[in-house]
Protein backbone atom coordinates (compact mmCIF):
# COMPACT_ATOMS: atom_id res chain seq x y z
CA UNK A 1 0.00 0.00 0.00
CA UNK A 2 2.90 2.47 1.13
CA UNK A 3 6.41 2.92 -0.49
CA UNK A 4 9.17 1.40 1.47
CA UNK A 5 10.37 4.81 1.99
CA UNK A 6 7.14 6.10 3.53
CA UNK A 7 7.19 3.22 6.10
CA UNK A 8 10.67 3.90 6.84
CA UNK A 9 10.13 7.90 7.79
CA UNK A 10 6.93 5.85 9.97
CA UNK A 11 9.16 4.21 11.61
CA UNK A 12 12.00 6.59 11.76
CA UNK A 13 10.81 10.21 11.56
CA UNK A 14 13.14 12.82 11.33
CA UNK A 15 12.95 16.49 13.12
CA UNK A 16 10.31 16.14 15.43
CA UNK A 17 9.26 18.53 18.17
CA UNK A 18 9.54 22.68 17.80
CA UNK A 19 12.78 24.46 16.79
CA UNK A 20 14.03 26.29 19.93
CA UNK A 21 14.19 29.99 19.46
CA UNK A 22 12.65 29.40 16.05
CA UNK A 23 12.09 32.27 13.16
CA UNK A 24 8.95 31.58 12.41
CA UNK A 25 6.05 28.62 12.81
CA UNK A 26 3.58 28.09 10.96
CA UNK A 27 0.18 25.74 10.88
CA UNK A 28 -1.86 23.40 8.49
CA UNK A 29 -5.08 21.44 8.70
CA UNK A 30 -7.51 19.57 6.57
CA UNK A 31 -10.52 19.95 8.08
CA UNK A 32 -12.00 16.86 6.16
CA UNK A 33 -9.20 14.22 7.68
CA UNK A 34 -8.48 16.41 10.80
CA UNK A 35 -4.69 16.10 10.27
CA UNK A 36 -3.13 19.16 11.64
CA UNK A 37 0.92 19.84 10.96
CA UNK A 38 3.00 22.34 12.80
CA UNK A 39 6.27 23.32 10.78
CA UNK A 40 8.58 25.33 13.24
CA UNK A 41 11.99 26.83 10.72
CA UNK A 42 15.27 29.16 12.54
CA UNK A 43 15.71 31.62 9.40
CA UNK A 44 19.32 33.58 9.35
CA UNK A 45 20.47 35.40 6.14
CA UNK A 46 17.93 33.85 3.77
CA UNK A 47 18.49 30.31 4.60
CA UNK A 48 16.58 27.70 6.67
CA UNK A 49 19.20 26.46 9.45
CA UNK A 50 16.61 24.37 11.57
CA UNK A 51 13.08 22.79 10.91
CA UNK A 52 11.01 20.57 12.84
CA UNK A 53 7.72 19.13 12.50
CA UNK A 54 5.01 17.68 14.71
CA UNK A 55 1.56 16.15 13.10
CA UNK A 56 -1.63 14.59 14.46
CA UNK A 57 -1.72 12.31 11.40
CA UNK A 58 -1.96 8.51 9.53
CA UNK A 59 1.25 7.47 8.10
CA UNK A 60 1.62 9.88 4.64
CA UNK A 61 1.18 13.04 6.55
CA UNK A 62 3.88 11.72 9.00
CA UNK A 63 6.49 10.77 6.07
CA UNK A 64 5.68 14.16 4.30
CA UNK A 65 6.59 16.09 7.71
CA UNK A 66 9.56 13.89 8.03
CA UNK A 67 11.11 14.46 4.09
CA UNK A 68 9.63 17.90 4.03
CA UNK A 69 11.51 19.02 7.41
CA UNK A 70 14.98 17.27 6.17
CA UNK A 71 14.89 18.83 2.44
CA UNK A 72 14.67 22.42 4.14
CA UNK A 73 17.74 22.66 6.69
CA UNK A 74 20.25 24.06 4.29
CA UNK A 75 17.86 25.46 1.99
CA UNK A 76 17.57 29.18 0.96
CA UNK A 77 13.95 30.45 1.61
CA UNK A 78 14.03 31.40 -2.13
CA UNK A 79 14.24 27.96 -2.84
CA UNK A 80 11.76 26.66 0.04
CA UNK A 81 8.78 28.74 -2.05
CA UNK A 82 9.37 26.99 -4.62
CA UNK A 83 8.82 23.06 -2.79
CA UNK A 84 5.53 21.83 -4.27
CA UNK A 85 3.29 18.95 -3.09
CA UNK A 86 4.61 16.44 -5.69
CA UNK A 87 8.35 17.15 -5.22
CA UNK A 88 7.12 15.59 -1.43
CA UNK A 89 5.36 12.62 -3.20
CA UNK A 90 8.39 11.91 -5.62
CA UNK A 91 10.71 11.75 -2.37
CA UNK A 92 8.39 9.35 -0.57
CA UNK A 93 8.68 7.14 -4.32
CA UNK A 94 4.89 8.15 -4.80
CA UNK A 95 1.94 8.18 -2.20
CA UNK A 96 -1.60 6.33 -3.01
CA UNK A 97 -3.87 8.98 -4.78
CA UNK A 98 -6.29 9.46 -2.18
CA UNK A 99 -3.41 10.19 0.08
CA UNK A 100 -1.91 13.14 -2.01
CA UNK A 101 -3.52 14.97 0.43
CA UNK A 102 -0.89 14.40 3.01
CA UNK A 103 1.45 16.19 0.81
CA UNK A 104 -0.36 19.45 0.54
CA UNK A 105 -0.45 19.05 4.12
CA UNK A 106 3.02 19.33 4.43
CA UNK A 107 3.59 21.96 1.68
CA UNK A 108 0.85 24.29 3.39
CA UNK A 109 2.68 24.04 6.74
CA UNK A 110 5.44 25.37 5.14
CA UNK A 111 3.87 28.17 3.32
CA UNK A 112 2.36 29.17 6.46
CA UNK A 113 5.55 29.47 8.26
CA UNK A 114 7.27 31.51 5.13
CA UNK A 115 4.17 33.61 5.17
CA UNK A 116 5.04 34.56 8.76
CA UNK A 117 8.41 36.36 7.82
CA UNK A 118 8.83 40.16 7.92
CA UNK A 119 7.91 41.43 4.27
CA UNK A 120 11.14 42.33 3.06
CA UNK A 121 12.23 39.06 4.31
CA UNK A 122 10.38 37.09 1.78
CA UNK A 123 11.19 36.97 -1.51
CA UNK A 124 7.87 36.78 -3.16
CA UNK A 125 4.40 34.51 -3.22
CA UNK A 126 4.92 31.04 -3.39
CA UNK A 127 4.02 29.37 -5.89
CA UNK A 128 0.70 28.17 -6.23
CA UNK A 129 0.96 24.59 -6.90
CA UNK A 130 -1.29 22.48 -5.26
CA UNK A 131 -1.49 19.40 -8.06
CA UNK A 132 0.31 16.50 -6.95
CA UNK A 133 -0.06 14.03 -9.76
CA UNK B 1 10.83 -11.78 12.86
CA UNK B 2 7.97 -13.75 14.64
CA UNK B 3 4.54 -12.75 13.57
CA UNK B 4 1.86 -12.54 15.28
CA UNK B 5 -1.90 -12.22 13.70
CA UNK B 6 -4.49 -10.88 16.47
CA UNK B 7 -6.86 -10.64 13.10
CA UNK B 8 -9.27 -13.70 13.61
CA UNK B 9 -12.96 -11.57 13.32
CA UNK B 10 -11.00 -10.62 9.75
CA UNK B 11 -10.39 -14.03 8.88
CA UNK B 12 -8.79 -17.54 10.34
CA UNK B 13 -6.17 -19.74 9.19
CA UNK B 14 -8.07 -22.95 7.74
CA UNK B 15 -7.60 -26.09 9.49
CA UNK B 16 -4.89 -28.76 8.12
CA UNK B 17 -8.13 -31.85 8.71
CA UNK B 18 -10.31 -29.21 6.81
CA UNK B 19 -7.87 -29.24 4.35
CA UNK B 20 -7.49 -32.46 4.21
CA UNK B 21 -11.46 -33.08 4.02
CA UNK B 22 -11.53 -31.14 1.10
CA UNK B 23 -9.07 -32.32 -1.41
CA UNK B 24 -10.85 -35.34 -2.66
CA UNK B 25 -13.41 -32.94 -4.12
CA UNK B 26 -10.92 -30.94 -5.65
CA UNK B 27 -9.49 -34.08 -7.19
CA UNK B 28 -11.19 -37.48 -7.57
CA UNK B 29 -14.81 -36.90 -6.51
CA UNK B 30 -15.27 -33.52 -9.76
CA UNK B 31 -19.14 -34.63 -9.70
CA UNK B 32 -21.61 -32.14 -10.43
CA UNK B 33 -23.78 -32.69 -7.60
CA UNK B 34 -27.03 -32.44 -9.75
CA UNK B 35 -25.65 -35.20 -12.15
CA UNK B 36 -27.44 -38.28 -11.60
CA UNK B 37 -24.49 -40.70 -12.46
CA UNK B 38 -22.08 -41.94 -9.77
CA UNK B 39 -19.63 -38.92 -9.85
CA UNK B 40 -22.55 -36.50 -9.22
CA UNK B 41 -24.16 -38.83 -6.74
CA UNK B 42 -20.90 -38.93 -5.01
CA UNK B 43 -20.92 -35.34 -4.33
CA UNK B 44 -24.95 -35.02 -3.56
CA UNK B 45 -23.89 -37.52 -0.73
CA UNK B 46 -20.79 -35.54 0.15
CA UNK B 47 -23.61 -31.93 0.38
CA UNK B 48 -26.35 -33.84 1.98
CA UNK B 49 -24.16 -35.00 4.83
CA UNK B 50 -22.30 -31.59 5.46
CA UNK B 51 -26.02 -30.31 5.52
CA UNK B 52 -26.84 -32.92 8.12
CA UNK B 53 -23.84 -32.00 9.95
CA UNK B 54 -24.02 -28.08 9.89
CA UNK B 55 -27.93 -28.52 10.69
CA UNK B 56 -26.67 -30.71 14.04
CA UNK B 57 -23.96 -28.37 15.21
CA UNK B 58 -26.72 -25.38 14.44
CA UNK B 59 -29.73 -27.47 15.91
CA UNK B 60 -31.32 -27.19 12.71
CA UNK B 61 -33.25 -29.22 10.25
CA UNK B 62 -30.93 -30.07 7.37
CA UNK B 63 -33.68 -28.72 4.76
CA UNK B 64 -33.15 -25.93 6.75
CA UNK B 65 -29.70 -25.19 5.63
CA UNK B 66 -28.77 -23.11 2.52
CA UNK B 67 -25.21 -23.34 1.60
CA UNK B 68 -24.07 -19.63 -0.25
CA UNK B 69 -21.29 -18.26 -1.31
CA UNK B 70 -20.29 -16.49 2.10
CA UNK B 71 -21.22 -13.95 4.91
CA UNK B 72 -22.58 -11.20 2.55
CA UNK B 73 -24.47 -13.45 0.08
CA UNK B 74 -26.17 -15.19 3.53
CA UNK B 75 -27.00 -11.43 4.53
CA UNK B 76 -28.48 -10.47 0.93
CA UNK B 77 -30.48 -12.83 0.78
CA UNK B 78 -32.19 -13.29 4.15
CA UNK B 79 -32.87 -9.39 3.93
CA UNK B 80 -34.08 -8.99 0.11
CA UNK B 81 -35.03 -12.47 -0.02
CA UNK B 82 -37.94 -11.71 2.45
CA UNK B 83 -38.26 -8.40 2.17
CA UNK B 84 -39.69 -9.00 -1.75
CA UNK B 85 -41.41 -12.38 -0.62
CA UNK B 86 -43.24 -10.12 2.13
CA UNK B 87 -43.60 -7.19 0.05
CA UNK B 88 -47.49 -7.09 -0.12
CA UNK B 89 -47.30 -7.58 3.66
CA UNK B 90 -45.47 -4.80 4.78
CA UNK B 91 -42.65 -2.40 3.58
CA UNK B 92 -41.06 -1.70 6.94
CA UNK B 93 -37.52 -3.34 7.99
CA UNK B 94 -35.57 -3.01 11.28
CA UNK B 95 -32.33 -3.19 11.79
CA UNK B 96 -29.31 -1.31 13.66
CA UNK B 97 -27.33 1.51 12.72
CA UNK B 98 -24.03 -0.99 13.59
CA UNK B 99 -24.26 -3.68 11.25
CA UNK B 100 -21.87 -5.35 8.80
CA UNK B 101 -22.04 -3.67 5.55
CA UNK B 102 -23.72 -6.72 3.73
CA UNK B 103 -26.98 -5.83 5.87
CA UNK B 104 -26.63 -1.63 5.80
CA UNK B 105 -25.85 -2.07 2.32
CA UNK B 106 -28.79 -4.18 1.41
CA UNK B 107 -31.45 -2.21 3.71
CA UNK B 108 -30.26 0.66 1.50
CA UNK B 109 -31.00 -1.05 -1.62
CA UNK B 110 -34.20 -1.61 -0.23
CA UNK B 111 -34.94 2.14 0.69
CA UNK B 112 -34.04 3.34 -2.81
CA UNK B 113 -36.54 0.80 -4.01
CA UNK B 114 -39.26 1.91 -1.65
CA UNK B 115 -38.69 0.28 1.51
CA UNK B 116 -39.22 1.92 4.97
CA UNK B 117 -35.44 1.27 7.58
CA UNK B 118 -35.37 2.29 11.01
CA UNK B 119 -32.09 2.02 12.76
CA UNK B 120 -31.72 1.24 16.44
CA UNK B 121 -29.64 3.00 18.37
CA UNK B 122 -26.64 0.46 20.20
CA UNK B 123 -25.30 3.47 22.92
CA UNK B 124 -21.97 3.51 23.92
CA UNK B 125 -22.36 -0.03 25.09
CA UNK B 126 -22.81 -1.07 21.76
CA UNK B 127 -26.58 -3.16 22.40
CA UNK B 128 -29.61 -2.52 21.20
CA UNK B 129 -32.53 -1.67 23.79
CA UNK B 130 -35.51 -3.70 23.73
CA UNK B 131 -37.41 -0.49 24.48
CA UNK B 132 -36.06 1.41 21.22
CA UNK B 133 -37.15 -1.92 19.29
CA UNK B 134 -40.79 -2.57 20.84
CA UNK B 135 -40.82 1.43 19.81
CA UNK B 136 -39.88 0.83 16.38
CA UNK B 137 -42.20 -1.99 15.64
CA UNK B 138 -44.99 -1.32 13.50
CA UNK B 139 -47.76 -3.54 11.72
CA UNK B 140 -45.78 -3.18 8.63
CA UNK B 141 -42.41 -4.17 10.17
CA UNK B 142 -41.77 -7.56 8.35
CA UNK B 143 -37.94 -8.14 9.29
CA UNK B 144 -35.93 -7.78 11.99
CA UNK B 145 -32.57 -7.90 11.90
CA UNK B 146 -29.93 -7.75 14.22
CA UNK B 147 -26.54 -8.82 14.39
CA UNK B 148 -25.45 -11.47 16.99
CA UNK B 149 -21.90 -10.14 17.87
CA UNK B 150 -20.59 -7.07 16.46
CA UNK B 151 -17.74 -7.57 14.08
CA UNK B 152 -15.34 -4.51 15.63
CA UNK B 153 -16.03 -4.51 18.77
CA UNK B 154 -17.50 -7.27 19.72
CA UNK B 155 -20.60 -6.65 21.72
CA UNK B 156 -23.16 -9.83 21.80
CA UNK B 157 -26.63 -8.39 21.01
CA UNK B 158 -29.82 -9.73 23.26
CA UNK B 159 -31.17 -12.02 20.36
CA UNK B 160 -33.26 -14.07 22.46
CA UNK B 161 -35.03 -10.82 23.85
CA UNK B 162 -35.71 -9.76 20.89
CA UNK B 163 -37.43 -12.86 19.24
CA UNK B 164 -39.39 -12.78 22.44
CA UNK B 165 -40.47 -9.57 21.53
CA UNK B 166 -41.11 -11.34 17.86
CA UNK B 167 -43.33 -13.85 19.31
CA UNK B 168 -45.66 -11.50 20.89
CA UNK B 169 -46.50 -9.62 18.33
CA UNK B 170 -47.19 -13.12 16.14
CA UNK B 171 -48.95 -14.37 18.71
CA UNK B 172 -50.96 -11.25 18.29
CA UNK B 173 -52.05 -11.87 15.05
CA UNK B 174 -48.75 -10.49 13.29
CA UNK B 175 -47.66 -13.53 11.38
CA UNK B 176 -46.00 -12.11 9.00
CA UNK B 177 -43.07 -10.78 10.99
CA UNK B 178 -39.54 -12.51 11.03
CA UNK B 179 -36.38 -12.42 12.70
CA UNK B 180 -33.06 -12.44 11.11
CA UNK B 181 -29.21 -11.96 12.52
CA UNK B 182 -26.15 -12.10 11.29
CA UNK B 183 -23.81 -14.53 13.51
CA UNK B 184 -20.70 -14.22 10.88
CA UNK B 185 -19.05 -12.80 14.30
CA UNK B 186 -20.14 -16.03 16.14
CA UNK B 187 -20.68 -18.87 14.69
CA UNK B 188 -17.85 -20.99 15.99
CA UNK B 189 -17.18 -18.71 18.41
CA UNK B 190 -19.61 -19.57 21.09
CA UNK B 191 -22.44 -21.40 21.15
CA UNK B 192 -25.23 -20.94 18.52
CA UNK B 193 -28.18 -22.27 18.15
CA UNK B 194 -31.38 -21.38 16.22
CA UNK B 195 -33.83 -22.80 19.12
CA UNK B 196 -32.61 -20.93 21.79
CA UNK B 197 -32.12 -17.79 19.89
CA UNK B 198 -35.73 -17.87 18.13
CA UNK B 199 -34.20 -16.87 14.86
CA UNK B 200 -36.30 -17.61 11.67
CA UNK B 201 -33.19 -16.68 9.98
CA UNK B 202 -29.36 -16.63 10.42
CA UNK B 203 -25.94 -16.07 8.49
CA UNK B 204 -22.60 -17.36 9.26
CA UNK B 205 -19.72 -17.74 7.33
CA UNK B 206 -16.82 -20.28 6.79
CA UNK B 207 -13.49 -18.66 7.10
CA UNK B 208 -14.58 -16.99 10.22
CA UNK B 209 -13.78 -20.42 12.26
CA UNK B 210 -10.87 -21.87 10.14
CA UNK B 211 -13.19 -23.07 7.63
CA UNK B 212 -12.48 -21.81 3.34
CA UNK B 213 -12.87 -18.25 2.19
CA UNK B 214 -15.81 -18.27 -0.29
CA UNK B 215 -18.60 -20.44 1.33
CA UNK B 216 -21.60 -19.47 3.65
CA UNK B 217 -24.65 -20.15 5.23
CA UNK B 218 -28.31 -18.80 5.31
CA UNK B 219 -30.37 -20.71 7.82
CA UNK B 220 -34.27 -20.26 7.02
CA UNK B 221 -36.94 -21.59 9.11
CA UNK B 222 -39.18 -24.09 7.71
CA UNK B 223 -42.11 -21.99 6.83
CA UNK B 224 -39.83 -19.03 5.86
CA UNK B 225 -40.33 -17.92 2.38
CA UNK B 226 -38.00 -15.79 0.45
CA UNK B 227 -37.93 -14.05 -2.72
CA UNK B 228 -34.09 -15.71 -4.58
CA UNK B 229 -31.51 -13.70 -5.58
CA UNK B 230 -29.39 -15.62 -8.25
CA UNK B 231 -31.98 -16.77 -10.61
CA UNK B 232 -30.93 -20.00 -12.85
CA UNK B 233 -31.40 -23.96 -12.09
CA UNK B 234 -33.18 -25.20 -8.81
CA UNK B 235 -30.29 -25.62 -6.30
CA UNK B 236 -30.61 -25.33 -2.83
CA UNK B 237 -34.43 -25.59 -2.31
CA UNK B 238 -34.71 -23.28 -5.66
CA UNK B 239 -33.42 -20.48 -3.38
CA UNK B 240 -30.25 -20.50 -4.66
CA UNK B 241 -29.26 -21.30 -7.65
CA UNK B 242 -25.50 -22.22 -8.94
CA UNK B 243 -24.10 -25.23 -9.40
CA UNK B 244 -22.90 -26.14 -5.28
CA UNK B 245 -19.26 -25.43 -4.33
CA UNK B 246 -18.87 -28.72 -3.03
CA UNK B 247 -15.28 -28.53 -1.72
CA UNK B 248 -15.94 -25.64 0.07
CA UNK B 249 -19.08 -27.04 1.50
CA UNK B 250 -17.77 -30.30 3.00
CA UNK B 251 -14.67 -28.25 4.11
CA UNK B 252 -17.16 -25.79 5.94
CA UNK B 253 -19.20 -28.21 7.82
CA UNK B 254 -15.64 -30.20 9.26
CA UNK B 255 -14.28 -26.73 10.18
CA UNK B 256 -18.09 -25.99 12.33
CA UNK B 257 -17.90 -29.74 13.89
CA UNK B 258 -14.40 -28.97 14.71
CA UNK B 259 -15.46 -25.72 16.23
CA UNK B 260 -18.29 -27.30 17.88
CA UNK B 261 -16.55 -29.40 19.47
CA UNK B 262 -13.66 -27.86 21.06
CA UNK B 263 -16.12 -24.35 21.81
CA UNK B 264 -15.58 -24.11 25.77
CA UNK B 265 -11.91 -24.73 25.65
CA UNK B 266 -11.28 -22.31 22.46
CA UNK B 267 -13.58 -19.89 24.41
CA UNK B 268 -11.57 -20.16 27.16
CA UNK B 269 -8.38 -20.20 25.78
CA UNK B 270 -9.30 -16.80 23.55
CA UNK B 271 -10.83 -15.16 26.83
CA UNK B 272 -7.73 -15.63 29.15
CA UNK B 273 -5.49 -14.31 26.36
CA UNK B 274 -8.09 -11.35 25.59
CA UNK B 275 -8.15 -10.36 29.19
CA UNK B 276 -4.34 -10.51 29.70
CA UNK B 277 -3.55 -8.13 27.32
CA UNK B 278 -6.69 -5.65 27.87
CA UNK B 279 -5.65 -5.68 31.92
CA UNK B 280 -1.95 -5.29 30.76
CA UNK B 281 -2.25 -2.23 28.12
CA UNK B 282 -4.75 -0.73 30.49
CA UNK B 283 -2.29 -0.63 33.08
CA UNK B 284 0.84 0.63 30.87
CA UNK B 285 -0.53 2.91 28.72
CA UNK B 286 -2.50 6.18 29.61
CA UNK B 287 -5.17 7.27 27.71
CA UNK B 288 -6.83 4.47 26.39
CA UNK B 289 -9.67 2.84 26.91
CA UNK B 290 -12.28 0.03 25.94
CA UNK B 291 -15.05 0.50 23.50
CA UNK B 292 -18.50 -1.29 24.11
CA UNK B 293 -19.92 -3.43 26.99
CA UNK B 294 -16.55 -5.65 28.52
CA UNK B 295 -19.39 -7.45 30.38
CA UNK B 296 -21.32 -8.06 26.96
CA UNK B 297 -18.67 -9.49 24.58
CA UNK B 298 -17.62 -12.50 22.44
CA UNK B 299 -14.21 -13.66 24.35
CA UNK B 300 -11.22 -12.65 21.71
CA UNK B 301 -12.22 -9.25 20.96
CA UNK B 302 -10.86 -6.12 22.31
CA UNK B 303 -11.46 -3.06 20.44
CA UNK B 304 -9.26 -0.13 22.36
CA UNK B 305 -9.12 3.47 21.42
CA UNK B 306 -5.48 5.04 22.00
CA UNK B 307 -5.98 9.25 22.00
CA UNK B 308 -3.87 11.01 20.26
CA UNK B 309 -2.93 8.49 18.15
CA UNK B 310 -4.09 7.79 14.73
CA UNK B 311 -5.27 4.35 13.90
CA UNK B 312 -3.37 3.42 10.96
CA UNK B 313 -0.25 4.93 11.87
CA UNK B 314 -0.85 2.40 15.19
CA UNK B 315 -1.59 -0.47 12.98
CA UNK B 316 1.14 -0.42 10.29
CA UNK B 317 4.08 0.63 13.17
CA UNK B 318 2.57 -2.73 14.67
CA UNK B 319 2.48 -4.11 11.49
CA UNK B 320 6.51 -3.31 10.89
CA UNK B 321 6.88 -5.30 14.38
CA UNK B 322 5.03 -8.49 13.11
CA UNK B 323 1.87 -8.09 14.37
CA UNK B 324 -1.26 -7.72 12.69
CA UNK B 325 -4.51 -6.08 13.73
CA UNK B 326 -6.96 -3.88 12.13
CA UNK B 327 -8.20 -0.66 12.93
CA UNK B 328 -11.23 0.76 12.75
CA UNK B 329 -10.36 4.37 11.06
CA UNK B 330 -8.64 4.89 7.88
CA UNK B 331 -8.12 7.90 6.31
CA UNK B 332 -8.86 7.78 2.57
CA UNK B 333 -9.68 10.82 0.30
CA UNK B 334 -8.96 13.28 2.36
CA UNK B 335 -11.46 12.04 5.44
CA UNK B 336 -10.63 10.47 8.16
CA UNK B 337 -13.97 8.59 9.11
CA UNK B 338 -14.32 7.01 12.13
CA UNK B 339 -16.26 3.73 11.32
CA UNK B 340 -20.14 3.64 11.22
CA UNK B 341 -19.76 0.98 14.82
CA UNK B 342 -17.65 3.47 16.15
CA UNK B 343 -20.01 6.25 15.13
CA UNK B 344 -22.89 4.79 16.60
CA UNK B 345 -21.14 4.31 19.36
CA UNK B 346 -21.06 7.72 20.23
CA UNK B 347 -17.31 8.71 19.56
CA UNK B 348 -16.62 12.10 18.23
CA UNK B 349 -14.13 12.31 14.69
CA UNK B 350 -11.44 13.36 16.71
CA UNK B 351 -11.53 10.18 19.20
CA UNK B 352 -12.51 7.21 17.04
CA UNK B 353 -9.43 8.30 15.24
CA UNK B 354 -7.00 5.87 17.33
CA UNK B 355 -8.94 2.89 17.38
CA UNK B 356 -7.87 -0.84 16.91
CA UNK B 357 -9.33 -3.88 17.34
CA UNK B 358 -7.14 -6.89 18.74
CA UNK B 359 -8.87 -10.46 17.99
CA UNK B 360 -7.89 -14.06 19.15
CA UNK B 361 -8.11 -17.44 17.99
CA UNK B 362 -7.17 -21.15 18.77
CA UNK B 363 -3.44 -20.85 17.51
CA UNK B 364 -3.18 -17.26 19.44
CA UNK B 365 -0.75 -17.71 22.78
CA UNK B 366 0.50 -16.10 25.45
CA UNK B 367 3.69 -15.03 23.94
CA UNK B 368 1.64 -13.39 21.09
CA UNK B 369 0.63 -11.48 24.00
CA UNK B 370 3.93 -11.05 25.25
CA UNK B 371 5.39 -9.43 21.80
CA UNK B 372 2.56 -6.71 21.85
CA UNK B 373 2.86 -5.67 25.47
CA UNK B 374 6.61 -5.38 24.76
CA UNK B 375 6.29 -3.25 21.86
CA UNK B 376 3.05 -1.49 21.82
CA UNK B 377 3.55 0.83 24.48
CA UNK B 378 6.32 2.50 22.91
CA UNK B 379 5.16 2.45 19.69
CA UNK B 380 2.35 4.68 21.17
CA UNK B 381 4.45 7.14 23.10
CA UNK B 382 6.48 7.53 19.60
CA UNK B 383 3.29 8.22 17.76
CA UNK B 384 2.16 10.69 20.46
CA UNK B 385 5.61 12.70 20.65
CA UNK B 386 4.76 13.59 17.12
CA UNK B 387 1.19 15.19 18.01
CA UNK B 388 0.91 18.44 18.57
CA UNK B 389 -2.33 17.37 20.56
CA UNK B 390 -0.57 15.51 22.98
CA UNK B 391 2.36 18.01 24.04
CA UNK B 392 -0.49 20.32 24.73
CA UNK B 393 -2.42 18.69 26.54
CA UNK B 394 0.70 16.81 28.46
CA UNK B 395 2.49 19.92 28.84
CA UNK B 396 -0.57 21.56 30.83
CA UNK B 397 -0.95 18.13 32.86
CA UNK B 398 3.31 18.44 33.99
CA UNK B 399 2.40 22.28 34.73
CA UNK B 400 -0.81 21.69 36.66
CA UNK B 401 0.71 18.94 38.98
CA UNK B 402 3.67 20.78 39.36
CA UNK B 403 1.27 23.63 40.74
CA UNK B 404 -0.62 20.47 43.08
CA UNK B 405 2.78 20.20 44.75
CA UNK B 406 3.49 23.71 45.86
CA UNK B 407 0.33 23.98 46.84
Amino acid sequence: MYSARVLEHLENPRHIGEVVGATVRGESFNPVCGDRMTITLRIDDGVIHEACFLVDGCPPSIAAGSVLTGLLIGLPVAEATRLTPRRISTELDGLPRNKEHCAILAIDGLRSALAALPADKRPGQPVEDRVVD
Amino acid sequence: MRRVYLDNSATTRVDGEVVAAMLPYLTDNFGNASSTHFWGQQARQAIEDARRRVAGCLNANPGEIVFVSGGTESDNLAIKGVAEAYAEKGRHLITTRFEHSAVVNSCADLESRGWQVTYLPVYSEGIVRIEDLRAALTDNTVLVSVMHANNEIGTIQPIGEISRVIRERREAGQNHLFLHTDAVQTVGKIPVDVQDLGVDLLSCSSHKFNGPKGCGVLYVRRGVRLHKQLHGGHHERDLRSGTENVAQIVGLARALELATADLPARMEHCRRLRDRLESTLLAEVPYIRVNGDPSRRVPGVTNINFDFVEGEGLQISLDLKGIAVSTGSACSSGATEPSHVLVALGLDAETGRGTIRFSFGRDNDEEDVDQVVRVLPELVGKLRQLSPRAREIFAREIAESAVGRHV
